[in-house]
């Protein structure tokens, strides 16, 4: 009888998994299952640029099926249960079980503005309150804006980690150039409250983009702890009793893992399931790997990371099944480009151990892109990179990039 | 007495203890002292639970998973432990500075 390789959701981490493996297996000997709740596949990078007009929700979405090789068995359905101790998922719609041989895990993480008193039942909900972490709440968000006639704009993350850890800075200089761009930025205060200690998680990326706020007369409120939002008095407050005032509240909400992770007990107290940050094996079941943001290893929850930890993935899965060790090969890398308004942009490269550094990447010395200073190629690179996404990553095919973290080309 | 016993041990710069092993629940007294905090049996339950929660992870905990682990409400860490209740503990009970995750 043909085995069972489950794939737990067709977002980046998971269509990459389907399609190597599907080139990997003999899928005589093997079927691959792949389950999603949702057919359209969101280009989630691009949500930033739509409050901007830069981008339509057309240009960030796709059906799931056109990623996915034609080999592969795709049910769309709500996954109810996962059941580890019994190799099996349970679907929600009719109550039948899927067994499995192995079991990769991505199901990503996800917003809950709900957790926060305040940020849904206040009434203010899309209205001069918005996330940009929902293609709908960009889609409103540009709506407002492009009526707003200025005020307090405060971003707010209210917890971490949350999925890219860069799009709050990002939104906050695409914000800064934007209202100039319509001449009234001289009418707008940007305020950006964070529970970090500062611009950043990493010293000197912080510094270099602490300095970037301060020039742009982006005002930081760091160690903010959001508690609620008062909408009557149009205030958000921290647990140690700080108010912010805001007109216009853009949100980063509390990410959690998915909820079958939470409800099968597969997850920790946010939800992410416990994994080795180096082979990406789940602690607890041999058979189950985690790929991208689902797992708890301490670094980006971003698509380069789950690009950076596939080719591990796929080697230690199919090294399990031959009865080998997994390696432990998986060293942290994430690589983000950060736009910085005016056409240009940043890019960062680190790992568990290193930090970002300046520098030039990825051929060392020649770049074409600059580490951790603004240039105008950095932002081309991030335009381009939608391309490469849909026509490229998704299907596993190779990007010009190593999977490891290189120290060729960072000045120390 | 208690300013003898925080320097008999090393801290680095921002002031969390440099080896774990030096740890002892007087010198939790102490630099919670110093950081102008008077330790009562609840903070010890917060403390308690973030060595064990570190020795099984290798990472302090978060403000969740204080949060979580202990049932105390945030909001009631913030009043035990001023200004950033996962830095604060960490300190007191020599653990790493929580990394923020990223």
């Amino acid at each position: 009888m043909a085995k069972t390789l489950l794939i737990l959701g067709a977002g980046t981490g998971g269509t990459m998994v389907a399609n190597k493996m599907a080139h990997h297996l003999d899928l005589n000997e093997w079927r691959i299952i792949v389950i999603d709740r949702d057919e359209k596949h969101y280009y989630q990078p691009g949500f930033l640029f739509i409050p901007f007009g830069m981008y339509a929700a057309s240009d960030v979405v796709r059906p799931k099926r056109n990623f996915l090789p034609p080999t592969v068995e795709v049910r769309f359905a709500e996954v109810e249960r996962i059941e580890p101790d019994k190799n099996r998922v349970l679907l929600g719609s009719d109550g039948r079980a899927i067994y499995y041989d192995y079991l990769v895990i991505a199901t990503g993480s996800h917003i809950h503005p709900e957790e926060t008193p305040g940020l849904v039942d206040g009434g203010a909900w899309m209205k001069n309150i918005f996330t940009f972490y929902s293609l709908e709440g960009a889609v409103q968000l540009a709506k407002f804006l492009k009526f707003w006639k200025g005020g307090r704009l405060v971003l707010n993350v209210a917890e971490m980690p949350i999925k890219c850890p860069v799009a709050p800075l990002e939104f906050l200089f695409l914000a800064d150039w934007f209202f100039h761009e319509r001449g009234i930025r001289d009418k707008v205060e940007i305020v950006y409250t964070t529970p970090l200690p500062g611009a950043f998680t990493k010293p000197r990326a912080s510094a270099i983009l602490g300095n970037m706020l301060e020039e742009r007369h982006i005002h930081l409120v760091p160690d903010f702890y959001l508690m609620e939002v008062d909408t009557g008095k149009q205030v958000i407050r921290s647990y140690d009793g700080q108010e912010v005032e805001y007109d216009l509240l853009v949100s980063v909400p509390v990410n959690t893992g998915a909820r079958v992770i939470r409800e099968s007990g597969l997850g920790d107290e946010l939800g992410f399931v416990p994994i080795d940050k180096h082979t990406l094996q789940s602690t607890q079941w041999e058979n189950i790997w985690v790929i991208g943001d689902a797992g708890n290893a301490p670094t980006s929850k971003a698509g380069s990371v789950a690009h950076f930890m596939l080719d591990v993935v796929v080697e230690n899965l199919l090294r399990h099944m031959e009865g080998l060790e997994p390696l432990p090969k998986f060293d942290g890398h994430a690589n983000c480009f950060i736009e910085s308004g005016f056409d240009k942009g940043i890019l960062i490269d680190f790992n568990y151990e290193v930090e970002p550094l300046p520098g030039k990447y990825p051929l060392p010395g020649i770049g074409p892109f600059s580490l951790l200073k603004e240039s105008h190629v950095n932002h081309w690179g991030k335009m381009l990179f939608r391309w490469f996404y849909w026509n490229v990553l998704l299907k596993g095919g190779d990007m010009p990039f190593e999977s490891q973290m290189s120290m060729a080309g960072k000045w120390v | 007495m208690s300013d003898d016993i925080l320097s008999t041990v090393a801290f680095d710069a921002e002031g969390y203890l440099v080896n774990p092993d030096d740890w002892t629940p007087e010198l939790a007294e102490a630099i919670a002292a110093r950081e102008g905090i008077q330790l009562t049996e609840k903070h010890w339950q917060v403390i308690n639970f973030c060595r064990q929660k570190a020795a099984e992870t290798g990472k302090s905990p978060t403000l969740r998973q204080i949060s979580v682990g202990t049932g105390i409400s945030t909001k009631e860490l913030f009043q035990l432990f001023p200004k950033g209740p996962a830095k604060r503990v960490a300190k007191i009970a020599g653990l790493k500075k929580p990394e923020g995750c990223i």
